[in-house]
């Protein structure tokens, strides 16, 4: 089986033009554009534009689009992964701590990797990851007990195990590393536990931490004093989707999550610094260059762990977030100020502006003890799911959902590795039906341009390509190829379950694929 | 003990229920809540409730859109603590009703944080059984007679397909809640089909459509997505069109049921169908 693999991997390699010894290096990783048939790295790119150049497959052919293979991990729960694929091996993660490499060309696996996990973990929202890493002859992922682990490219064998932090106190990590330079990058889960946030950056050699930037500031440290008493001790603010980095000025774009406890403020009066911020960080040193916090003193659980997308406009270097909020939001990348914030779904919670154009709470948002409805809900106009930048239209494209809950807030003893929400939120009797769409928004005013209805709210991601497409998946298990300039449906294919992922291209041999999780399987499409 | 909780997930479906198996004697020796009467557990256990459960259940457990009201003494899968805990733990299959900590939004719970939950509930519960005030046998002669219920709705095998079936809704509805869907029933559409990994369940939407070659077809909305429609019309037959071949397609949040109001069916008449479902439902 292994001699055959080799062999195999050979032929493809030598047709695809590519030394069979060739890795992935930094360089490669900052010219991601140049390989459009290889995805390496969460978003496809640093930039976070989650766009494949590849235009075989466009608006004109994608009708005959067509299932090419289909990988089964047959394990429960929701199927996260952004699959890599590096000069014809694809790389993925499933369920509970399974990571796989399988033959690109047809789905064959060549090593299958999982982790034995502590019986006693408990991850928020599923025991589920969302991708690996690639560096040199490593793949890094993080563990649902908060470890980093190197495997070997070639066997899936262990090469490192770096323990983060205890995942007795509710710490886990769910995302896709990101690497850069030398260094593997992560940021942490538990914004449900009242954990206390960071993003690190391992060695990706030895495993060895090179550094720490806490989410919530320590004594003596700015921001501080956003914080009452103790609290910034279990603030929360994770951070547990995958940044950006501009190779530009050395800055790693790193999104946080909600403050601790997530539906009560009572207790932790102030801002709370950093939750719900875009941190610059340094690469190197992982010091605090800007921040830019969205939602101060969250009572809602709006973390801002939305991918924060670089999208240059002439000389102005700017980075966009669709935030959990209901806010799209434009920043300069340099300095951290704010360009515009434009609603692009219904939003009770601010009416007004400050000075700077950040939009205010008003009070009547405020959780009481029988529920209070705000629009959006706890899950946000949108959530993890991938948004995309297509360079082609200019358009920014989010799956957004149109939800209004009932938030109520209760007082709640903090218990080290025991759930610490403040409470809880649900429906309204009265409420609409939740729906959702994707949404066509142009990054220089924050319009809508077009959008696609789903008859209910999606977790899917969405994929831009050079063939004039966007891929996206429903909550109805369809996976769809929508016109990029008009959001007219031109292909669908039903999956057999709800999407909880987001697609991506890559090319084998000059042929374009499409994949996307759902369910327990992998789908990849390729023209006939 | 705490094992069980969080292995389930981990393991294969089938080494599931061989560990099941193995650990039933030892698992069956909890019959008790070991918590039981501790007011301090119950606090803690509402906190869990208001996370955990309070999106189906209601604050106060009083019952929300999806799941019944807890404040019921009848539990339709079992009311003794070692029955609650099993509902909690593994979920009810074939209802909306998830394993402990497999919903995949939020956080699962120990064992005791489960029989925390569990105080919590008897702690809210009111302890008389419901007695409905209307003539069961009656309201069961209304149910496939006069009122016509049975056009529309099934109850144990017998009757009409195009609305939910009432078999166990006795049990999981508070009796107002069943008068007022009668009364109202586009207030709150009841929930059709929920499939295993999605978010929300199918509701039974009004659903009007014409084809391509002018054919006009009314009916409820069985699924639906954005390119397909499954419905079901009056005659109970099921249709499926691609909503790019129809002429039109309208779907509306009025039910199909006809608003029952005291001129079409008295408080009486009500009252005794109430008692029907409630007799049939397991409510007493």
């Amino acid at each position: 089986m292994k001699v055959k693999c080799r062999g195999l991997l050979l032929a493809f390699l030598f047709a695809s033009f590519l030394p069979a010894s060739s890795q992935v290096t930094f360089e490669r990783l900052q010219n991601s554009a140049k390989e459009p048939q290889n995805w390496l790295t969460y978003s496809g790119d640093y930039a976070g534009h989650r766009f494949s150049a590849l235009n075989q497959i466009a608006t004109g052919n994608v009708p005959s689009l067509s299932v090419k293979w289909v990988y089964q991990t047959v394990a429960l729960g929701k199927f996260e992964t952004t699959p890599l694929v590096v000069d014809g091996i694809l790389y993925g993660t499933g369920t509970d701590n399974r990571v796989f490499a399988l033959d690109a060309r047809t789905g064959r696996p060549i090593w299958l990797y999982q982790r034995e996990l502590p019986t006693d973990i408990r991850p928020c929202c599923g025991r589920v990851n969302r991708g690996v890493a690639i560096l040199g002859d490593k793949v890094f992922f993080g563990t649902l007990d908060a470890h980093v682990i190197a495997l070997d490219t070639k066997t899936g064998n262990v090469i490192w195990d770096a323990t983060a932090v205890d995942y007795k106190g509710g710490y886990s990590f769910t995302l896709a590393p990101l690497v850069v330079k030398n260094l593997v990058v992560v940021g942490v889960s538990g914004g449900e536990y009242g954990i206390r946030g960071f993003v690190d950056a391992y060695d990706a050699d030895t495993g060895q931490r090179k550094w720490r930037f806490y989410t919530t500031p320590g004594l003596g440290e700015p921001g501080h004093e956003t914080w009452e008493g103790d609290s910034w001790k279990i603030g929360g603010a994770p951070a547990w989707i995958t940044g950006t980095y501009d190779p530009g000025t050395n800055l790693l774009y790193w999104p946080t999550g909600n403050p601790s406890p997530s539906n009560r403020g009572a207790g932790r009066a102030g801002e709370n610094l950093y939750s719900n911020t875009l941190l610059a960080l340094d690469a190197d040193s992982g010091k605090l260059t800007w921040h830019f916090q969205f939602t101060k003193h969250d009572e809602h659980d709006w973390d801002a762990t939305q991918v924060p997308v670089m999208i240059d406009q002439g000389d102005r270097h700017l980075i966009a977030q669709a935030n959990r909020n209901g806010f799209f939001y434009v920043l300069d990348r340099t300095k951290g100020n704010l360009v515009f914030a434009n609603p692009f779904g219904k939003v009770t919670w601010s009416d007004r502006k400050d000075a700077e154009g950040r939009p205010v709470s008003n009070h009547q948002a405020e959780p009481t003890p029988n529920g209070s409805v705000v629009c959006p809900g706890a899950a946000g106009t949108t959530n993890w799911e991938s948004p995309t930048f297509d360079p082609q239209t200019g358009l920014f494209y989010v799956n957004a959902r149109e939800q209004c809950d009932k938030f109520s807030t209760a007082p709640q003893p903090y218990e080290a590795g025991h759930a610490y929400y403040g409470s809880a939120y649900f429906p309204a009797d009265d409420t609409e039906p939740f729906w959702g769409a994707l949404r066509a928004i142009d990054p220089a005013d924050g319009k809508i341009k077009w959008e696609f209805q789903h008859p209910s709210p999606t977790w899917s991601g969405i994929l831009s390509t050079g063939g004039g497409l966007v891929f996206t998946g429903d909550a109805e298990g369809n996976f769809i190829a929508l016109d990029a300039a008009t959001g007219k449906a031109l292909w669908h294919f039903q999956t057999g379950a709800a999407v909880y992922a987001a697609p991506m291209a890559f090319a084998i041999d000059g042929k374009e694929y499409v994949a996307i999780a759902a369910g327990s399987a992998l789908y990849t499409f390729g023209l006939p | 003990m705490s094992q069980l909780a969080t292995m389930e997930v981990i393991l294969p479906r089938r080494s599931l229920i061989v560990l099941l198996l193995f650990l039933v004697p030892a698992f069956a020796a909890e019959q008790r809540n070991p918590l039981a009467g501790n007011s301090k557990a119950a606090k803690l256990g509402e906190f869990q409730f208001r996370i955990n459960c309070a999106f189906c259940h209601g604050l106060g457990a009083r019952g929300g859109g999806r799941g019944p009201d807890l404040t019921r003494a009848h539990k339709t899968h079992g009311q003794t603590d070692a029955d609650l805990f099993r509902t909690i733990n593994e979920g009810i299959s074939g209802t909306a009703m998830p394993p402990n900590g497999t919903t995949g939004q939020g956080v699962g719970m120990t064992d005791e944080e489960m029989w925390q939950v569990i105080t919590y509930i008897r702690s809210v519960e009111v302890k008389a059984p419901i007695k409905p005030t209307g003539d069961a046998a009656h309201g069961k002669v209304l149910f496939y007679g006069d009122a016509n219920c049975s056009g529309c709705h099934m109850v144990n095998g017998k009757g009409g397909r195009l609305g939910p079936d009432l078999s166990s809704v006795g049990g999981a509805r508070a009796p107002e809640y069943i008068v007022d869907s009668v009364r109202n029933p586009s207030r709150r559409l009841a929930q059709g089909l929920g499939e295993a990994m999605k978010e929300f369940p199918q509701e039974y939407e009004s659903v009007s459509v014409i084809t391509a070659d002018g054919k006009k077809i009314e009916g409820v909305i069985l699924n639906e997505d954005s390119f397909s429609v499954q419905m079901m019309d009056a005659s109970e037959q099921i249709y499926s069109f691609d909503k790019s071949a129809l002429r039109s397609f309208d779907k509306n949040r009025t039910s199909r049921m006809p608003r029952f109001d005291t001129g079409l069916l008295p408080d009486k008449d009500l009252q005794d169908i109430v008692a029907y479902l409630l007799s049939v439902g397991g409510a007493q």
